[in-house]
């Protein structure tokens, strides 16, 4: 790979140990995937922030490289947390996992990176315009900026996507070059899509016959931002899959480029049998909507439905810190608390110590969160739209 | 067998092989080594001193962690075979600094094999079949 020569003294040492080798591990996967050089990244979302996620091994290395003095180049992100900032104490959220939680937080903040702690940075204040190279992580995240947005970003791991942070460059291959964004499987959706939680049952199944390939969805005739996020996040829970395309809705779906591909046909059957191969459990005692993290829409949405259901259950809407200030603001967060709701900020079920709160079935709408928790919570799920957890309509 | 070299190094031991992706984070258990992934082909087997060979990493980007975390913990495979390294793996295979080939045929590796990885010439070697 061609390296000008101030990446040439990078690689030599001389901005420093740590930059010396988050170089090598770029330079590395540069070479590994064929990138001819390095570009530089406008803004970076960091994973492995839970310390659920990254253990004592995690804590460690970013502790190390905040002690080192490394500082990051370029606008810089986190995954969520294991832990609501504000609010752990009082939902009983452990003292010692809380601890190791905000040391890790710490160090971040020690690095330069803004303790926006969210899987959902583009409704939390970073808007990538399409075209803009990142180098993020979380892989919802990923495959919305790619698709909805139209920016570009590979599917990077926690690791690279740091030393991307922290030496302000990617290499430029995959999903960075136009030739690589190009569909690679038509899938035929055949019945109606109700709501995100639907397109997230749908999202599972394609995600598992779409692999790391680019699904091209045909006869889609509505779908927002929340509908698209849940149908990313689902293939990317099922399947690697990093960018898809939505005919006549996403910005670079072009008919042309899926001529003569492969099809495969979905509908209400696959959705079906993704609520119910997910579904792992029977009665819930806590429901947690916002996977990913919700927006305003998906807030005041909730309300409605905790309004007209009741379960006495307890109910968790997960978003990031900055949604759940303009919910605070407009009143919002208030509705929901009335409505016996919580909203929880910087952490979702998956990355927070649920195993250790004394929950043992968990409500969810999202085919992510069902796909994580009984691995990752060691709880049993329910998978299903947010109508029937909250009990509406009976 | 030849591959492409992802991080090199050296390393011989018994084969663990699976016919499926393998997703690291929530799939193994960064503290033992054992495979938790709910109705995986390797569930309750432990990756830590095997050779482990699957055709590529799938699920969330957290697992280049995960994958440094078991070295940190002494129980991480002694070298990785696999079909196609996606980014997640590689990035956790070199920071961890494990030898790691790809663009190998995985179908004569059996589970139980004895196996020789020479990562920095890209070579994978049966040396006895499982009994």
């Amino acid at each position: 790979m061609y390296l000008t020569r101030d990446q040439e003294k990078m690689l030599e040492g001389e901005e420093g140990e740590v930059v010396e080798r988050m170089f090598r591990l770029l330079v590395r996967l540069g070479d590994l995937y064929g990138a001819d050089r390095m570009i530089p990244v406008s803004s970076c979302q960091v994973s492995g922030v839970s310390y659920k996620s990254v253990g004592d091994p995690g804590l460690e290395f970013v502790e190390d490289l905040a002690a080192k003095g490394a500082r990051v180049r370029v606008r810089t992100t986190l995954n969520p947390a294991g832990l609501d900032l504000e609010g752990w104490r009082e939902m009983g959220f452990p003292e010692d996992f809380a601890e190791k939680q905000l040391r890790i937080l710490e160090a971040f903040r020690k690095l330069g990176a803004e303790l926006t702690v969210t899987c959902t940075p583009y409704l939390a204040g970073v808007a990538p315009s399409r075209g803009e190279h990142l180098a993020w992580s979380e892989s919802s995240a990923v495959s919305f900026s790619n698709s909805v947005l139209g920016a570009r970003t590979n599917r990077e791991g926690g690791p690279s996507a740091l030393a991307a942070a922290i030496c302000g460059l990617t290499p430029r291959y995959g999903l960075h070059l136009e030739e690589n964004r190009t569909p690679t499987l038509i899938v035929k959706v055949e019945g109606e899509l109700r709501g995100p939680s639907d397109f997230s049952a749908l999202g599972y199944w394609v995600g598992k016959e779409a692999g790391g390939g680019i699904p091209y969805f045909r006869g889609i005739r509505e779908a927002g931002a929340e509908e698209l996020k849940a149908l990313g996040a689902a293939m990317a829970a099922s399947g690697a899959v990093a960018l898809f395309h939505v005919e006549g809705i996403t910005p670079e779906a072009d008919p042309e480029k899926a001529r003569g591909l492969e099809r495969v046909g979905a509908g209400r059957e696959e959705i079906r049998r993704s609520y119910e191969i997910l579904t792992t459990g029977e009665e819930t005692d806590l429901v947690v909507l916002g996977c990913p993290h919700a927006s305003l829409g998906e807030l005041s949405r909730a309300v409605s439905l905790l309004g007209e259901g009741g379960t006495g259950k307890p109910v968790w809407i997960c978003t990031s810190r900055r949604v759940k200030e303009e919910a605070t603001r407009s009143g919002l967060r208030r509705r929901v608390e009335e409505a016996g709701g919580r909203i929880v900020a910087d952490t979702c079920a998956v990355v927070s110590p649920l195993e250790r709160m004394g929950f043992g079935t968990v409500g969810v709408d999202s085919a992510k969160a069902a796909h994580y928790l009984p691995g990752l919570c060691g709880v049993r799920v329910v998978f299903s739209p947010p109508e029937r957890l909250l009990g509406v309509g009976g | 067998m030849r591959g492409r070299t992802v991080n090199p190094g050296r390393a011989r031991g018994e084969a663990l092989v699976s016919r499926t992706p393998l997703s690291f984070y929530g799939g193994v258990d960064p503290r033992t080594g054992v495979v938790v992934e709910r109705g995986h082909e390797l569930q309750g087997k432990s990756v830590a001193g095997k050779i482990l060979v699957f055709p590529r990493g799938k699920g969330s980007t957290v697992g280049s962690y995960v994958i440094y975390a078991l070295k940190k913990n002494g129980v991480a495979p002694l070298a990785v075979v696999n079909q196609e390294t996606e980014p997640i793996v590689a990035a956790g295979v070199i920071l961890a600094d494990i030898p790691c080939v790809d663009k190998v045929d995985l179908s004569p590796l059996e589970t139980g094999d004895l196996v020789e990885v020479d990562a920095d010439r890209g070579r994978v070697e049966i040396l006895r079949k499982r009994r």
